[in-house]
């Protein structure tokens, strides 16, 4: 028996492998989809990166002190954005909440023609080209979102499009405790 | 009582397709006709016991018995009538279900046109494929029953995903899945010719009109796929290399390239073991395609609800399957004979180029899938793979296989004259050069490099796809006409030419703009002027919305008037955008509403799409190819004559009884 005949089953039953390892993560509680960070209770990374508007300025963690903001983490190419986009913009025109943007991997001017078509929500856009502060935050895909208090504390994370219900349910109820519990109005 | 019908109907099935399974396989290795028989029995059999199922389920989604769980979770009684019987394959079991009815039609099919087919080699095609009918029921029964009930019963159900609710998406789910199913057949074939250790050009033969109209089929679904995500969730993309879109197209870039192969295996008898291979991928991919989509390993934006249950069974399955058909293929594939020399350049080293350029696009589709997964699993860290990797990395590997389809079907087998071949195409060259610089500059007025060598190579594509057929036409004088393989061939590779130059134009020259409009607002792009005349309320069966009329005018003349919709569904409150489209040959008007402004006025989206229909196009020509392909005449016939010679063969033997 020659070897190449036999590599077409080696390499099957090592992507079997793969994937018998994912189902049993999952089978252990792990959601997929919902990848618990290991960064919640945790200070944000430290970063400083430059603003997808003003590419002069830079925007830092220091920054996300102070006030609860959103932090959510998008792409012009990734579609899922594009379902919670609309979203974000109801919420940055309805509520005072501070929403900062990571621009994932993307190119600026597409970047910039996305927020020109479809609405800025965005206090900050932070302009991640290379996507190294995305890795230290534990991004797995956009979107993301996560919920930072006054002292720069990491208390939230969602993986995938924000929808109304989880808004409603969880995100502003967290975000509403956490302005009382700093003394925010 | 029409649920338990239903359920015990698949129950009935699932030992037929055990019978279906054992008693041909071992009759085909006792050399038992009674037992080899048995197989096509019992697929007629399995037939109809799938089809009172598939028909009970329908039944109940028709009466809306919200008693079954499955139509509780997936209809309403205010969903119109053509969307619940739609609702049957609208999620995961009715999905399985269909895909198992389906492969019974199959294995029917391959029982009625099966007559040139020795009987050994049918014995072990019906076992085959009453094995993956088997895998198929059990994962229905054990883990995915679409007939249980619920107790309380629903009083009314949670309707079907409005997403779904749309006329693309009653015939896409069939389509896309007569093709995965369909490769069973070729799947089949191939283990049945490893099993008898007959792998030659006969085999081939057999397989080549079943592998093309699974491949018709596949190419059907995916466009029709591609066609709902552009005009159903409104923003205007067509293809978006989401990991449920990549489970469909890696199974078509092995068809496609099995089609290739197997047209050398037949007529050259040359690369066997490879053929068998492609023919085992191309099902395995359908089968993992379904795995990845059902199982929720992949993270998509489809969706769909997951279960790791079905997910370790899926995965068992595909190890039964695809690891024994693996492993025979190792055990096998090293004793089959090479088939005729060739050389360097000839038709035979042009299609394996084809071959290796489709298995590499295959692999990187593979990687960019699986890497995220894998990377995860072993805790590498985390990556998102989306379009900049697939464009970056895809479109440079499909360059050259269009350029591959202007010089392969006119270079000989075995040996090809590669200056005679360039005398001919020079002209083509330069009249595709300049059509590359006319089509753009007389439709937009500009043009770049890209655009223009894009362009140059699809009509490249097309040009030389003619002139290969006016060849054979001037060849063929006097004689009868040239078969249908021929002509079904040259349209597919037109309809390639076709696709790129749709993608490049679209691509390069839409227009997008996001606008706030109010009624009486006119925005012009690209000469065409549209007007939001008004937005008002309608209401739908299970939804309420709000309808905008636009006018589109073009030279001051009235070209389209458009509707967009922004809807709400009553059960599953989602609001939806219907796009409303004026489509023409050489360019789409797309509108959609977007969202109600506090201000008053509405946000709206507008596209200007030139040569968007041609991405669709593409593919039909491709489609409208391969069937043209499987109907040549030469299947039947030579099917007849096997018949015919195995009947005379069978008389003289009878007389030559007689005589003694």
């Amino acid at each position: 028996m020659k070897a190449r005949y036999l590599l077409p089953i080696v390499i099957f039953f090592a992507m079997v492998a793969v994937f018998a390892l994912v189902l049993y993560q999952i089978g252990q509680g792990r959601n997929i989809k919902d990848v618990p960070s290991p960064l919640i209770g945790k200070a944000v990374p430290q970063f400083e990166l430059p603003l997808l508007l003003q590419p002069d300025q830079t925007f830092s963690s220091e920054q996300l002190k102070g006030h609860v903001s959103l932090v959510n983490v998008w792409a012009s190419w990734c579609v899922s954005c594009r379902y919670e986009h609309p979203l974000l913009v109801e919420m940055s025109q309805n509520t005072d909440i501070s929403i900062i943007g990571i621009n994932y991997k993307d190119e600026r001017p597409d970047a910039l023609k996305w927020l020109r078509d479809m609405g800025d929500p965005y206090e900050a856009s932070i302009y991640d080209y290379d996507g190294r502060a995305a890795i230290d935050w534990g991004v797995y895909g956009t979107p993301e979102s996560f919920i930072v208090d006054q002292q720069g504390i990491i208390r939230y994370k969602h993986t995938g499009p924000i929808s109304v219900e989880k808004l409603e349910a969880e995100i502003m109820p967290l975000i509403r405790e956490l302005r009382q519990q700093g003394g925010e109005s | 009582m029409i649920p338990e019908i239903g359920h015990f109907a698949l129950v009935l099935a699932l030992f037929i397709a055990l019978i279906q399974t054992v008693m041909p396989i071992v009759g085909a290795y006792r050399g038992m006709p009674e037992l080899m028989a048995m197989g096509k029995l019992a697929a007629s059999a399995q037939l109809l016991f799938v089809s009172i199922a598939f028909a009970m389920l329908t039944w109940a989604f028709i009466e809306n018995d919200f008693t079954v769980a499955y139509v509780a979770q997936n209809s309403n009684s205010a969903l119109p009538i053509q969307y619940r019987i739609s609702a049957v394959w609208g999620a995961h079991e009715g999905s399985l279900l269909l895909w198992a009815f389906l492969l019974s039609l199959w294995t029917f099919a391959v029982t009625i046109f099966s007559k040139s087919l020795p009987e050994h080699f049918l014995a072990r095609v019906m076992g085959v494929l009453g094995f993956v009918s088997v895998g198929f029921l059990l994962f229905i029964l054990m883990t995915s029953n679409p007939f249980d009930r619920l107790f309380p019963a629903a009083l009314d159900g949670r309707d079907l995903n409005p997403l779904l609710q749309d006329p693309g998406l009653i015939i896409h789910p069939p389509m896309l899945y007569m093709g995965y199913v369909g490769f069973s057949v070729a799947f089949a074939f191939a283990i049945a010719a490893l099993l008898g250790g007959h792998l030659d050009a006969t085999w081939a033969r057999w397989s080549r009109p079943w592998t093309t109209v699974s491949w018709v089929f596949l190419t059907v679904g995916i466009a029709l796929g591609s066609w709902w995500a552009y005009y159903e969730l409104g923003w205007g993309g067509w293809w978006f290399w989401d990991p449920v879109e990549n489970a469909s197209f890696m199974p078509w870039l092995a068809g496609t390239a099995l089609i290739h192969s197997l047209a050398v295996t037949e007529k050259r008898g040359a690369f066997k073991s490879w053929t068998v291979l492609l023919a085992i991928m191309a099902f395995s991919l359908s089968l993992l395609g379904s795995f990845l989509v059902r199982s929720g390993v992949l993270v998509s934006v489809h969706a769909f609800a997951t279960d790791p249950a079905r997910g370790v069974f899926i995965l068992v399955f595909l190890c039964v399957v695809i690891g024994s058909s693996l492993a025979l293929y190792a055990w096998r594939a090293p004793n089959v004979k090479g088939g005729g020399s060739f050389e360097l350049f000839s038709r035979e080293t042009l299609l394996l180029a084809n071959n290796v350029l489709l298995m590499v696009a295959l692999a990187t589709v593979l990687m960019g899938t699986l890497a995220p997964l894998v990377l995860d699993a072993l805790g590498l860290g985390k990556i998102s793979v989306g379009p900049p990797y697939f464009d970056t990395v895809f479109v440079p590997i499909m360059l050259p296989l269009v350029i591959l389809i202007g010089i392969g079907p006119m270079v000989n087998w075995r040996k090809g004259d590669a200056s005679a071949l360039m005398r001919k195409l020079r002209w083509i060259i330069i009249v595709s050069v300049i059509l590359g610089l006319a089509i753009p500059l007389m439709a937009m007025g500009r043009t770049t490099l890209m655009v223009t060598a894009a362009v140059s190579l699809g009509a490249w594509a097309i040009l030389s796809t003619a002139q290969y057929l006016r060849d054979r036409m001037v060849r063929n004088t006097g004689k009868r006409g040239l078969s249908a393989g021929v002509y079904g061939m040259a349209i597919a590779h037109m309809g390639m030419g076709v696709f790129v130059i749709g993608v490049t134009l679209s691509s390069a020259f839409s227009v997008e703009r996001d606008l706030h409009m109010r009624a009486g607002d006119s925005v012009e792009m690209n000469g065409y002027v549209f007007t939001l005349d008004s937005v008002t309320p309608v209401n739908g069966p299970n939804y309420r919305a709000d309808r905008g009329q636009v006018t589109v005018t073009l030279d001051g003349e009235k070209v389209a008037q458009l509707s967009p919709e922004k809807r709400t569904y009553f059960v599953q409150t989602m609001p939806m955008t219907e796009a409303s489209i004026d489509a023409s040959l050489f360019r789409d008007l797309y509108v959609a509403l977007a969202e109600q402004r506090e201000e008053g006025g509405w946000a709206m989206r507008v596209y200007h799409k030139p040569f968007q229909r041609w991405i669709w196009l593409g593919p039909l020509l491709m489609a409208l190819g391969g069937l043209l392909a499987a109907v040549d005449r030469r299947y039947r016939t030579s099917a007849k004559r096997i018949v015919q010679a195995r009947q005379k063969l069978s008389s003289q033997l009878a007389d030559e009884g007689a005589k003694a």
